[in-house]
């Protein structure tokens, strides 16, 4: 594809996205594409550490969980703005992303993996136990206020969409702009081959913990969002494991490592999730984790490179056969 | 000190096992040395020693005059020693050309320039025609040509190639040894393990033979090669 049709398509798309809750005005179904976009957000952030530089986390739960609660205490305690609260948190997250990043990014693949999992159950398990957050009974955010200042809309769920969808184009455009940069290249050197990136002077843990900071703090933007859009915050609600799996399945299942995938995996992960909860109601909560968890065994086995890779991979077979590895040995 | 490179009485080891022993030697600048030895002599542990990538039990590793001891593989990048590896380990899911950009973008931060050295680089090693293929759809010769290619992207002083001539064929064996001499001819030193001695013997300025991680002998190729404790080393004492 060239670049010109590319940005023909990516105009067509956002063009679409933004007419998309007028055409649609079951509110429903408007709350459902809110989901949909801040989902994909969630990816698209995820994906510039776990995509780009192959650093796995199944914990960004934690700094989504740190940006709500940061906006929230900020709100309720000073009466801050949330939208200076948005980037406070995004700086705490990115703080406490470092923090851990630091002993965690000496483990390797899988382990490295498991730490996140681990760091992200501490988190929550401190926060249900500590009373001066609001404990396991959480945070209201006050209502009385409404408009975009205040980042409150009562009236119309509405507004929460655009916001949502412009916080979605500034992380692609993040996204974008690190894939077109030095930063890029050197992710993908380190996500491919890490002895070899240092040997040309790349320095592992430095570039991880750039990945990690720019992937926490656009998380932790989502979070302040979620929480401003719910007005109720809680640690089983925005530091759950299962939200830190559905974070990186939206990425894993739309496809690692391309710019677009997140948003793929988003759209069709939160249509599960709601024809789930329509179909089977309250009894059969954690029905869209059994899924989750069959598409992670699907997606790890046939296609390692998402749906967006998988397409990608059939029109290379197509247009250019490679040759057979020893052909010219 | 005139030398480029000093290694003095480097030894490494791994828990009982002695993998390099009191190593000294030297390397001056525009100096092609060959390192040969038997399997399992300590040749790619001493590699490691010096770029950086293991740190040295005992003894000194001194670049320019400066010592350089226990420096990590990163700040060795940037001092200008590049290497390539005994199995090779391009990028493989980035093109040739973004390979070598990984590299040269250690001078430069900018895309735009980075990419005209790689592209030099890569025209210097004779890839230029398979800049745009991913470095996994390479051949094994030709990955080998990119890690060199990869390397000068530092602009390095000195190069330490590992087995960069090995599962080559003869015609191939005979450009890997003219390259070489052409990094030479930029004044770029090279040190070089290798098992293939007809690549590497007529192209060394000196070899140094290692057994059992001592340095046995080290000298012009034409008399390495008559030493008798070499000969002994590789066929077995009579």
């Amino acid at each position: 594809m060239n670049r010109g049709v590319k940005l023909a398509l990516l105009l067509v798309l956002f063009a679409s996205a933004c007419l998309a809750p007028i055409l649609v005005t079951n509110p429903a179904r408007q709350n459902f594409l809110i989901l949909a976009i801040m989902s994909a957000q969630l990816g698209v952030a995820w994906n510039i550490l776990g995509g780009y530089a192959g650093q796995v986390s199944f914990g960004h739960a934690a700094f989504f969980g740190v940006g709500a609660y940061t906006s929230s205490l900020m709100l309720i305690r000073f009466g801050a703005s949330p939208w200076l609260g948005m980037v406070a948190g995004g700086a705490a997250a990115t703080a406490f992303a470092v923090l851990v990043g630091w002993p965690c990014f000496r483990l390797r693949g899988h382990y490295f993996a498991i730490a996140t999992i681990a760091v992200a159950e501490i988190l929550q398990v401190v926060f249900t136990n500590w009373r001066a957050v609001g404990g396991a009974v959480g945070l209201t955010l006050p209502i009385e206020q409404e408009g975009l200042k205040a980042l409150v809309f009562n009236t119309s769920k509405l507004p929460y969409y655009y916001i949502a969808l412009g916080l979605l184009v500034a992380s692609l455009l993040a996204s974008w702009l690190i894939k077109e940069s030095f930063l890029g290249h050197y992710f993908r050197a380190i996500k491919d081959e890490p002895e070899a990136a240092r040997s040309v002077g790349i320095s592992l843990t430095g570039y991880k913990l750039v990945a990690i900071a720019i992937s926490s703090f656009l998380t932790a933007a989502g979070g302040t969002l979620y929480a401003q859009k719910e007005l109720f915050i809680d640690p089983a609600s925005v530091m759950a494991t299962s939200l830190s799996v559905k974070i990186a399945l939206v990425s894993i299942l739309g496809g690692v490592g391309s710019l677009l995938g997140p948003v793929l995996g988003a759209a069709i992960l939160t249509g599960i999730e709601e024809a789930t909860r329509q179909i089977f109601g309250g009894t059969g909560r954690g029905t869209d984790l059994i899924l989750y968890g069959l598409m992670i065994i699907v997606v790890a086995v046939y296609y390692p490179d998402g749906i967006v890779g998988g397409i990608l991979s059939l029109r290379e077979r197509r247009f250019f056969r490679r040759p057979s590895p020893g052909a010219n040995a | 000190m005139s030398a480029l490179l000093e290694v003095r009485a480097l030894s490494k080891r791994f828990g009982g096992l002695l993998a390099n022993q009191e190593i000294s030697f030297a390397i001056s600048a525009s100096e092609i040395v060959g390192l040969i030895g038997p399997n399992g002599a300590g040749k790619t542990t001493l590699f490691n020693c010096i770029a950086g990538f293991y740190p040295p039990s005992e003894g000194r590793v001194f670049l320019d005059g400066a010592e350089v001891t226990g420096a990590s593989p990163e700040k060795m990048a940037r001092l200008g020693v590049g290497r390539t590896f005994q199995l090779v380990r391009t990028f493989a899911t980035m093109t040739a050309l973004e390979n070598v950009t990984v590299a040269t973008l250690i001078r430069d931060k900018r895309l735009p320039t980075a990419r005209r050295r790689a592209s030099a680089a890569l025209e210097f090693c004779g890839l230029s025609a398979r800049a745009a293929v991913p470095a996994g759809g390479l051949t094994v010769a030709e990955q080998r040509r990119l890690e060199v290619a990869r390397a000068l992207g530092l602009e390095p002083r000195l190069l330490l190639l590992d087995e960069v001539m090995a599962g080559l064929n003869p015609a191939e064996v005979q450009e890997a040894a003219a390259l070489v001499q052409k990094i030479r001819a930029r004044g770029i030193a090279c040190l070089i393990v290798e098992h293939v001695m007809e690549g590497i013997m007529p192209i060394a300025n000196r070899v140094i033979v290692l057994d059992y991680g001592r340095k046995i002998t080290e000298g012009a190729p034409d008399q390495v090669r008559r030493d008798p404790a070499v000969i002994a080393a590789y066929l077995g004492e009579a």
